[in-house]
């Protein structure tokens, strides 16, 4: 659990530039803000509004330009790849659009992947696997590939490989985004489940409305800066 | 990271992808069996030299008769021998010398009860057996004595004794040798082939006198084909051949500008010539099968590189889920060591058989050894990590972000 008193994740400041053919694009302008351990947050704006950028340094794959980033007090930009790496591997979970499952490999597979990283044993990282594909309740589909399996249930599974290593964070990149509604608000819900009952901290990317309403913290983002960020009321599925 | 993972995780990809996995690996199979084969071929090729020149006695002298060219090339010389029976007795006492004898080559027909066979015969003297350093499977080489006598009596190499006796005791029996009869007294050990391939236990030694006079019917009486001579040590041949060299221009008063009427030759030294001409034709065979294994290398690299490309998302994803680029470097690298050693195992394989096959159907000597088998081996490990590691180190040194965003 985050040190008390001080947020998981603290932001001061942060920009991103990158170069393009005639200069300098700059994707983050300054953004300051904090996220306590246990937030539900959404993330909106438009494509080129800096969301995935910003989203990409706070899941540490990537560096800022400037500013600062401390995720539960160390300050990210001064570490190395490994342990950019190492604290993806331990502390961060990612739920993409596009799932981004590996198709060669069964479900079980897929959410055992981050244990290997973690360094654990070939069985206990299936125990670990099993039960937490158990716990998105596709514990009878673990022998399943990707392409056997619906967009929900790929879905499922990419959050069970993203919860398999206890993160403390899940980032959610559009996680809806290639699913139907009924799917999307199932994914929602257990999304919102994670949250309420484990206490896992959640950063959702999305630019649909009603899929931010879940959280209950909503920040807006144009043209590299935060224009708005403000609590809301939990949205009832 | 635990290094079982890397291999499975390697394995899941390579079996995944089959029929490239196999044609990736059919450059180091090829190669590999083809420097199997080479090696085994050359390998083969020197150890029949070596047994060859092993079975020749060492630090040997053959005094022909006649005069060389001065190209090398021997002279044939319709004249008689010049050289004598006593010419042999005096290079036998040079002190630089062990043995010397007179030896008087022939062919003839042997009879043995109803069984009859061609084989070569040999006029010499006990000192043969010294200088060719050729023991006794049975019984013994004849005496000095029965060279002066002119003695009936024979010593038969392995082949005659089978051909002739077939599972009877040679030892004692009468045999015909053009028709005059002689007791066989010993048989010879095998000794196999010779430098020029002739089966050296295909032969019949008899006195030199007896052969001359009962079997040749020569009415050269105390001339000899050639002499075959030992020197003491290998230091001492070059100071033997000029003594030998010298003892018979005296002795055949040969004069200061005259040419000789006789030719030594230094059968050690055109021996070693022989085993380094095999083995520079065997490192040969092992260079050109060596460029094909490099070339499976670059195969190798070329399909790394590929699925380096097709992968990069995969590469992303798990970036993303937390492996190093350290981790990232190993399952590639791994991969293509992978590919590089099984497809060395099969090639071992097809190289092994393949060498048994020119074996027993070209009936050409091949020698697998040991450390040509290591060394394809380790060329394919080194191979696997050098032409790996690029294509590893390109997926290593990808951006997690640019690499999910591939499609």
């Amino acid at each position: 659990m985050a040190t008390p008193g001080k947020p998981l994740i603290e932001v001061v400041n942060l920009e991103k530039d990158y170069p393009t053919g005639g200069g300098v694009f700059q994707a983050l302008r300054g953004v300051s803000l904090s996220i306590a351990a246990g937030e539900f947050v959404a993330i909106m704006g438009a494509s080129g509004s800096g969301k995935s950028t910003f989203m990409n340094l706070l899941g540490c794959l990537d560096r800022p330009t400037r500013g600062s980033y401390h995720l539960d007090g160390r300050d990210v930009s001064r570490l190395s790849s490994d342990q950019l790496a190492a604290l993806r591997n331990r502390e961060i979970g990612f739920v993409f659009q596009g799932f981004n499952l590996l198709p060669k490999l069964t479900a079980l597979d897929n959410v055992a992947l981050p244990l290997m990283y973690a360094g654990m044993g070939r069985e206990a990282r299936r125990r670990q696997a099993q039960a937490t594909l158990d716990r998105v309740g596709l514990g009878e589909r673990s022998h399943h590939t990707p392409l056997q399996l619906s967009g929900g249930q790929q879905q499922r599974v990419a959050i069970a490989r993203a919860l398999a290593s206890r993160p403390r964070i899940i980032f959610a990149d559009e996680p809806t985004g290639n699913l139907d509604s009924e799917t999307s608000r199932q994914v929602m819900g257990f999304f919102s489940q994670l949250n309420r009952e484990e206490g896992i901290t959640l950063v959702l990317v999305t630019h649909e409305a009603d899929i931010a309403a879940y959280a209950r913290r909503r920040i807006r983002f144009q043209d590299g800066r935060v224009v708005e960020d403000v609590a809301q009321a939990e949205a009832t599925a | 990271m635990i290094f079982t993972s890397l291999f499975e995780t390697a394995w899941h990809a390579l079996a995944t992808h089959r029929m490239r996995s196999f044609l990736t690996m059919l450059g180091m199979v090829i190669g590999v069996a083809a420097v199997i084969l080479m090696l085994a071929i050359g390998q083969g090729a020197q150890a029949m030299v070596r047994s060859a020149i092993e079975s020749m006695g060492s630090n040997l002298f053959i005094i022909m008769s006649g005069a060389t060219t001065t190209g090398g090339a021997r002279v044939a010389t319709g004249n008689a021998p010049s050289l004598t029976f006593d010419d042999a007795d005096a290079i036998r006492d040079l002190k630089d010398l062990v043995a010397a004898a007179p030896v008087s080559p022939g062919s003839a027909q042997l009879i043995y009860g109803g069984v009859n066979w061609s084989t070569s015969v040999f006029g010499t003297t006990p000192d043969y057996a010294v200088v060719r350093d050729w023991p006794m499977a049975a019984g013994g080489f004849f005496s000095d004595a029965d060279v002066r006598s002119g003695a009936r009596v024979a010593v038969i190499g392995q082949v005659v004794a089978r051909e002739l006796f077939g599972d009877e005791d040679p030892i004692g029996k009468i045999i015909r040798i053009r028709q005059a009869p002689f007791e066989v007294i010993g048989v010879l050990a095998a000794k196999g082939q010779s430098l020029d391939g002739r089966d050296q236990d295909d032969a019949v030694m008899v006195p030199i006198s007896s052969a001359q006079q009962k079997i040749f019917s020569s009415s050269l009486r105390n001339r000899a084909r050639f002499i075959m001579a030992q020197a003491v040590s290998e230091k001492s041949m070059d100071a033997a051949e000029a003594a030998i060299n010298d003892l018979l221009r005296s002795r055949h008063r040969i004069g200061v500008g005259q040419e000789d009427d006789f030719t030594v030759r230094n059968l050690t030294a055109i021996a070693e010539t022989a085993a380094s001409t095999t083995r520079i034709m065997s490192l040969l065979l092992g260079a050109i099968a060596a460029i094909s294994l490099v070339v499976g290398g670059i195969g190798i690299m070329n399909i790394m590189l590929v699925s380096v490309t097709e992968r990069t998302r995969e590469i992303g994803i798990r970036m993303a889920i937390g492996a190093r680029r350290r981790d990232v470097l190993w399952q590639f690298l791994i991969e293509a060591l992978t590919l590089s050693l099984i497809g060395c195992g099969i090639g071992l394989l097809l190289g092994i058989g393949g060498a048994w096959l020119v074996a027993s159907l070209a009936g050409l000597p091949v020698a697998v050894t040991p450390s040509s088998v290591l060394m394809a081996v380790g060329v394919s490990f080194l191979i696997g990590v050098f032409f790996g590691f690029y294509p590893a180190r390109r997926a290593a040194g990808l951006d997690p972000i640019e690499a999910l965003r591939s499609q």
